[in-house]
């Protein structure tokens, strides 16, 4: 059993208390500093915080927006590969493993996890780079399979329901205003832009009013 | 092994093409039906915990799981054969109800044309015309004798639609190209969303002929002849890859298994995986099975009907050494022959304001068929059958649809500029599709893998499979319709992804409409079963489902595939088992 990690999160630029979406975690706030320590199921803090500061450079918090950082990101991507998909259940992976065009995809025989803690390594010191440094180590990168899974996770963990752990606050629905898994739009569907409702999202679990679990988390 | 009391009819597979036949058979014998599906137990009341993209689309949560059984494709016999390690061009299903509780639910019906298609393409064309290595057979049943059977299945299942031939008379709002119905569709039309309706308008200001898509989500409240009551779809947009949380699409969990859980003749074992047909001399005896605990059974049964999905009927058929392996160099061997799958376009368009896209069904829309079957061909050199061409809103997740936006906008596909692009483009666009017909060619074709195998250790299904110059002629006609009809909508547009058909991508989404490799029709010689879909060596065995197309109608295959299951039903019922032995 490994030593419990934790990464800090500002609760000041999460978008709305994550609480509620980290249900059935154990959850410190610390009242002084604002800040929300959410444990971690894969990465170590170290690791985790590279992951934070390269999602943040490919989903920015700038003026177009909130971005990754309020998102939560590294927290879904933490869960995801600490759960099924991580150490690859649901992907063919019998020998032998050969090389192939680009059209058959990822042929390799490493798995997320195993992809993500090799490319955390080669970024090294990349949470305490410079800005401009940070990019330009990413844009050496950018053609490889760990790149392509950060940049697509990124994206995931920007716009999955936030039972996964990132989203957080529906910060990424409202950005785009998706309005959440709702049950009808028989008055709408045949409105003209401009016409229908504007909502303020919601979350499966508040849909259906009962927590709902993720593929992640199921048992074995 | 352990040998279970014997039954009357074993079937493999609880999809739609299994369960029909156990609700025709069930209906009208006594005789004791199992089911054995490999997947677990669904019902509606598991679908409402389930509304989630991620989850579903992108991990794909109701599909056959690829780690335990994938297949293996390569282009050509000279190429080796590399293993689909995730889906993929297409997505398997499994579980009761099988692929058909997170399908989309268009229900086209196949043109007339297409059950003889051979003899078609040869009086217009000549033999020495057509493409040296075509591959295309006729069914053994003309479209006449298939239409009581669409029109059964179309009530089953409750299609939405607008008829465009009624008894030989053009209706227009309907397709008018389709083959005569001897009724209307059992349900109107839905509703229209935003972006099909621009498209219907620019199509029939071409002079195109518009209809609405026929589907089996409802449009409005309907009670199928089993008295099923279904409600009218309420447009969520969770709804291919995932099963319907209120019921309003036809899925084989809320029409086929609440009518046969009332019957004593009938079970299902779930976690069963059938993975030979025991047979002697001529014979079917039985199948066996690994079940939830890994003990292997042997279910013996008079009758052995297999109705998984195609690539696992003839995957079945060659490890249980049934019948003869198609062999592309002679053109000898039945089984596995004639894979086909669909030659699928699109161009995305883009409009100036949001469409609210994550509103929709998976058959919400308008197609057109000017340039389907073989309408509109004939100033294509090198096009003999075309496709649809359509507009629908499926209902779009936010993670799937993000960032897409016209092409050369940004540079970068990550970063501020990018996102801000991705932002200011979301929610603004739609594609329009085609889905080809894909004709049978020599060359493409199942059998077993040399080298990759299941988690049993039985070699994986290897797809032999390539695009040939038909598709690529096919492909460049959609798109150009596709381009004049985007100019007609006034719409920007980012062109077709015609890269698609340089050569074929296995992972690359197109459609899960793959079919062939235990094909059916009129002669032993040319064929692995007979016109009602029973083995032609061995006739206790019958192979039932898609797996029996000689070659792929465009669009989308279930209400065929449930057609001519229901004709299989009415044959094996009405003359086979009053009169055991090979049909005639």
């Amino acid at each position: 059993m490994r030593r419990r990690e934790f990464i800090t999160l500002p609760a000041a630029s999460l978008g709305g208390l994550l609480l509620y979406s980290l249900a059935g975690e154990p959850l410190r706030m610390h009242a002084q500093t604002g800040d929300v320590r959410v444990p971690l199921r894969f990465f170590t803090a170290d690791e985790a915080r590279v992951i934070q500061a390269a999602c943040a450079l490919i989903f920015p918090s700038d003026e177009s927006g909130p971005g990754a950082n309020e998102a939560g990101v590294v927290v879904y991507i933490d869960r995801q590969l600490a759960g099924p998909y991580g150490r690859d259940k649901y992907r063919y992976t019998k020998p032998p493993f050969v090389d192939a065009a680009p059209e058959y995809g990822y042929q390799g025989k490493e798995s997320p996890r195993e992809i993500y803690r090799e490319g955390i390594v080669k970024l090294g010191k990349f949470a305490e780079l410079s800005a401009p440094e940070q990019e330009k180590q990413l844009r050496a990168i950018e053609k490889t399979i760990f790149f392509r899974m950060l940049r697509q996770h990124t994206i995931e963990g920007m716009f999955s329901d936030p039972m996964h752990g990132g989203n957080a606050g529906l910060i990424g629905w409202q950005l785009i205003g998706y309005p959440g898994p709702l049950m009808s739009y028989r008055s709408e569907i045949d409105k003209p832009p401009g016409e229908t409702k504007r909502r303020k999202p919601v979350s499966l679990a508040q849909v259906v009013g009962h927590p709902v679990i993720g593929w992640e988390d199921e048992k074995d | 092994m352990e040998r279970l009391k014997p039954v009357d009819i074993v079937i493999v597979g609880g999809g739609f093409v299994g369960l029909t036949l156990a609700k025709e058979i069930t209906a009208r014998t006594s005789l004791s039906v199992v089911v054995l599906e490999r997947g677990q137990p669904r019902k509606t009341s598991d679908y409402i915990d389930q509304m989630d993209e991620l989850d579903h689309v992108q991990r794909l949560r109701m599909m056959q799981n690829p780690a335990d059984e994938t297949i293996t494709h390569r282009h050509s016999e000279r190429t080796s054969a590399i293993p689909v390690r995730q889906y993929g061009s297409f997505q398997p299903g499994t579980g009761v109800g099988g692929a058909g509780e997170h399908w989309g639910a268009i229900s086209s019906r196949y043109y007339p044309d297409q059950f003889k298609l051979a003899t078609v393409l040869r009086e217009k064309y000549g033999t020495a015309r057509l493409p040296e290595n075509l591959a295309v057979q006729d069914w053994g049943v003309p479209y006449e004798e298939l239409e009581p059977c669409y029109w059964r299945a179309e009530q089953l299942i409750g299609v939405s639609g607008k008829a465009g031939n009624l008894h030989g008379t053009r209706i227009e709002g309907g397709n008018v190209f389709e083959g005569p119905r001897s009724h209307e569709y059992p349900n109107p039309p839905h509703k229209l969303s935003y972006a099909p309706s621009v498209f219907r308008k620019a199509a029939a200001e071409l002079g195109y002929h518009p209809y609405p898509v026929p589907t089996a989500t409802l449009s409005q409240n309907y009670t199928n002849p089993d008295g099923i009551s279904r409600p009218a779809c309420a447009y969520c947009g969770y709804c291919a890859r995932f099963g319907c949380m209120i019921g309003a699409k036809a899925q084989p969990t809320n029409i086929l298994m609440p009518v046969l859980l009332k019957r004593k003749n009938f079970s299902v074992r779930t976690g069963c995986n059938v993975r030979r047909v025991l047979h002697k001399d001529g014979q079917a005896e039985g199948v066996s099975y690994l079940d939830d605990a890994s003990a292997e059974m042997f279910q013996p049964a008079s009758v052995v009907i297999l109705a998984s999905w195609i690539v696992n009927n003839a995957r079945l058929l060659l490890l249980s050494k049934i019948g003869t392996q198609y062999d592309p160099a002679t053109r000898k061997g039945t089984t596995g022959k004639n894979l086909t799958h669909q030659v699928v376009q699109s161009t995305r368009i883009f409009f100036d304001a949001s469409l609210d896209t994550f509103m929709g069904s998976g058959g919400l829309g308008i197609s057109i068929s000017d340039f389907d079957g073989s309408q509109g061909v004939d100033g294509y050199p090198g096009v003999l059958r075309g496709g649809n061409i359509r507009v629908m809103t499926t209902g779009e997740g936010p993670i799937a649809s993000f960032g897409a936006m016209p092409p050369g906008e940004v540079k970068s596909e990550w970063g501020s500029e990018w996102k801000k692009a991705a932002l200011a483009w979301h929610d603004r666009s739609v594609v329009i599709n085609s889905e080809g017909e894909h004709l049978a060619f020599r060359h493409n074709y199942m059998d077993l893998d040399p080298t990759y195998t299941d988690k049993y250790g039985d070699p994986l299904t290897r797809m032999t499979l390539d695009w040939t110059d038909h598709e690529r002629a096919q492909g460049a006609m959609l798109t150009k319709v596709h381009g004049e009809i985007a100019k007609a909508m006034n719409v920007r547009s980012a062109g077709a992804n015609s890269r698609l058909l340089e050569r074929y991508t296995v992972t690359q989404y197109q459609s899960s409409h793959v079919n062939g490799g235990a094909i059916m029709g009129a002669s032993p010689d040319t064929s692995v079963v007979n016109p009602w879909l029973q083995h032609w060596q061995i006739a206790n065995l019958w192979v039932v489902g898609g797996s029996a197309f000689p070659q792929n109608g465009a669009g989308n295959p279930t209400l065929t595939i449930l057609a001519i299951t229901l004709r299989s039903a009415d044959a094996l019922v009405d003359r086979y088992l009053k009169h055991p032995g090979a049909l005639a």
